[in-house]
């Protein structure tokens, strides 16, 4: 096809999905076509609103992780370097260094499910296809030991009835009924009796050098 | 013709007799890069030469030091070099700079301009090891080197979480869907068409700080507090474009999503959308930068960075918040009895002493002296902002210079005449609401040592003297 052609094609597409204007106020934007909307309505929330049809076993998810997702955190989702841990953590959550991961921390399975069909694998998103990612997730709730079972199958139909353990410990957040936000008077003067120095940054020496960046 | 016409075309005859006369142009031309070759070669000199080793000093004692060596060597060269041997004083005065003789480059030179090479060291910088990859990570405002309110587009810190993504602004489009009466597409050109309006807000990472939980860790302020910046925002009202697609009555909650690779979402309730929200294309009076989500970003006024999605491409209306992993898994504040609050979207009021700093101390004796430092709040304005020389003990009302406006940076200024002695610099803000800057240990009473996010407490540094400044806290 000539070049003009090509884009004389285009107008015309572009002059039929611009169509008449709407009721809005400003009459600005077109309608989304259903496969347009189709196309970028990927996410699922808790109630499982957004699952698409498809299925996958801990099996099947245990190679597709140890193909595709294994080489930034662990074949049994432990991380590698400082890549996100997945597995594990459970009970730590008061500790000094608590491990955040979907089986201590994550409150909704589907959060997995989004996740990684939104973002993963790292640099090569929307790259998986659903049965992959109902797959993922089930090996991920196999190594947090949330299944047991190798043959377990994670659907579409099935998706709702997991719970993930860490569900009850989310509250909504309190401010400004908190201590900080009932003090009204800051003192001026006097204010404390002594003051001494309790933490000091050069005794961890973790701040990146300046580099010289000035000319030589 | 149009008398402006007229009047233009008089403007540039003059402008040009000012100059030269017009057949004398080739002549000049030839001139120019004769000079043009002599100054290339001492532009190199004049930028590797005396007056970089005098400016360009790196902040810490040990390069101070240096820098002190350097300018007594400059001067004795100077001395030597200077053509009256028996003139005493500056050589910067008694001398004949570069600058001062010789013709600098044309307005052909510098089409997008940059700042001078003596500001070289004015970056935004990251802390390699609190990410696993750059991509997606984070580098830090240098708040050290900044006055004023506003933060120049280059130096606004950036989280990536896949890093930086290039978009056509011909082939980006925005959608809004879900409970609305019609689904939506906005060409960028159509978004344009919306009423303007310009707001400079401030947009802090709810993380910023998040290093210093368990005590001080890193010295510098650009990266203890340099995840916020505060810039000129121009775009259109969110409720605009909602109210295009008509929202349905059980419609509650927004998703917007990013165009990056990540596909960033987070939820954020219908009210605050119709409230403030705004979708810009601009900051500081020119597009975005793909950094900052060219061509388009939600501004979320007050509330946490990781919501004004950059790459903006779909806003989904629903009944439910979706509990994404940025709201979940990320962004939720573990407190120390395991339990995590969550949907923390406000930042609360917070300030820093910028100047002196580790990366910039004083670098003069006793005497006058500058103290200044940024404020902000995601309720409102600052209304004073106290500073303590004493570790708290004590404390001054700072001076706020420049516009107080809503959910923006405030500058603050303390002068004072520093005696020489060691001074425990701490700045506590108190904004519109009345609320007041916590210490770090009010907030650890309240949120333990795990929350990474939200820390918003009164920080301390150090100044031991001339040429050094450390990050401590005190009790």
């Amino acid at each position: 096809m000539s070049k003009f052609l090509r884009s004389a094609t285009a107008l015309v597409f572009i002059a039929t999905l611009t169509g008449p204007a709407f009721a809005g106020e400003f009459g600005l934007g077109r309608e989304a076509t259903p496969d347009e909307v189709a196309a970028w309505d990927i996410d699922v929330r808790p109630d499982g609103q957004g699952l698409p049809e498809g299925a996958g076993t801990v099996a099947e998810g245990d190679e597709i992780f140890a193909e595709r997702c294994a080489a930034c955190h662990g074949d049994f989702g432990e991380g590698v370097d400082r890549w996100p841990v997945l597995a594990g953590g459970q009970g730590t959550l008061q500790d000094e260094r608590p491990v955040k991961t979907i089986g201590s921390y994550w409150p909704y399975l589907s959060t997995v499910y989004d996740y990684v069909n939104r973002a993963m694998p790292f640099g090569e998103s929307r790259s998986l296809t659903p049965d992959e990612v109902y797959a993922i997730t089930a090996y991920l709730l196999y190594v947090n030991d949330i299944v047991d079972d190798e043959e377990f199958e994670l659907s579409k139909a099935n998706f709702t009835s997991v719970r993930l353990p860490n569900e009850d410990n989310f509250f909504f957040d309190p401010r400004p009924a908190t201590p900080i936000f009932q003090k009204s008077k800051a003192c001026m003067e006097n204010c404390k009796p002594a003051v001494k120095v309790t933490s000091r940054a050069r005794i961890l020496d973790v701040t990146p050098e300046e580099e010289s960046t000035g000319i030589e | 013709m149009s008398p402006a016409f007229f009047t233009f075309k008089k403007k540039n005859v003059m402008i040009c007799s000012i100059f030269k006369p017009l057949e004398k142009w080739s002549q000049l031309q030839g001139e120019a890069s004769v000079l043009k070759n002599q100054k290339n070669n001492r532009k190199i000199l004049s930028a590797t030469g005396k007056h970089t080793s005098n400016i360009a000093t790196s902040p810490s004692r040990r390069n101070f030091l240096r820098a002190s060596a350097a300018s007594t060597l400059a001067l004795g060269t100077g001395m030597l070099a200077s053509r009256s041997a028996a003139a005493s004083g500056d050589p910067a005065i008694l001398e004949l700079q570069d600058w001062n003789q010789y013709l600098g480059e044309g307005v052909d030179a510098r089409p997008y301009g940059t700042p001078s090479p003596f500001e070289e060291r004015v970056v935004r910088r990251n802390v390699a090891w609190l990410t696993a990859d750059p991509v997606s990570s984070v580098n830090f405002t240098p708040l050290h080197e900044l006055d004023g309110i506003i933060t120049p587009n280059g130096l606004c810190f950036e989280r990536h979480h896949a890093g930086i993504a290039e978009v056509d602004p011909a082939q980006h489009r925005l959608m809004i869907h879900g409970m609305v009466d019609k689904p939506l597409v906005f060409t960028m050109e159509e978004l344009k068409r919306f009423p303007r309006e310009n707001h400079a807000y401030f947009l802090e990472c709810a993380a910023n700080s998040g290093m210093e939980w368990r005590g001080s860790q890193l010295n510098g302020c650009q990266f203890t507090h340099g995840m916020v910046h505060n810039v000129m925002y121009t775009g259109v009202k969110l409720s605009h474009l909602l109210n295009e697609a008509g929202v349905k009555s059980k419609g509650k909650w927004i998703l917007p999503e990013g165009a990056d690779s990540s596909h960033m979402t987070r939820s954020i309730p219908l009210e605050k959308a119709m409230e403030d929200c705004i979708v810009a294309f601009a900051m500081n009076g020119e597009a975005l930068r793909p950094e900052q989500g060219y061509p388009v970003r939600l501004v979320v006024p007050g509330w946490e960075g990781n919501m004004w999605v950059k790459w903006l491409r779909r806003i989904e209306i629903g009944d439910e918040p979706w509990q994404h992993r940025e709201e979940t898994s990320k962004y939720t504040d573990l407190m120390a009895n395991g339990e995590a609050r969550r949907f923390t979207w406000v930042m609360d009021a917070k300030s820093v002493i910028t100047n002196p700093s580790p990366q910039a101390p004083l670098m003069h004796d006793k005497g006058q002296t500058v103290l200044t430092g940024v404020a902000w709040s995601g309720r409102g304005t600052i209304a004073r902002v106290d500073v303590s020389l004493d570790g708290g003990r004590n404390w001054h009302k700072a001076r706020i210079d420049g516009p107080s406006l809503d959910k923006s940076l405030h500058r603050f200024y303390f002068d004072f005449d520093w005696d020489g002695r060691p001074l425990l610099l701490q700045s506590r803000a108190i904004d519109s609401t009345g609320y007041i800057q916590p210490t770090k240990s009010e907030l650890r009473a309240v949120r333990g040592e795990n929350s990474i996010y939200h820390n918003n407490g009164i920080q301390t540094w150090h100044v031991k003297g001339p040429g050094e400044v450390e990050n401590v806290e005190v009790s």
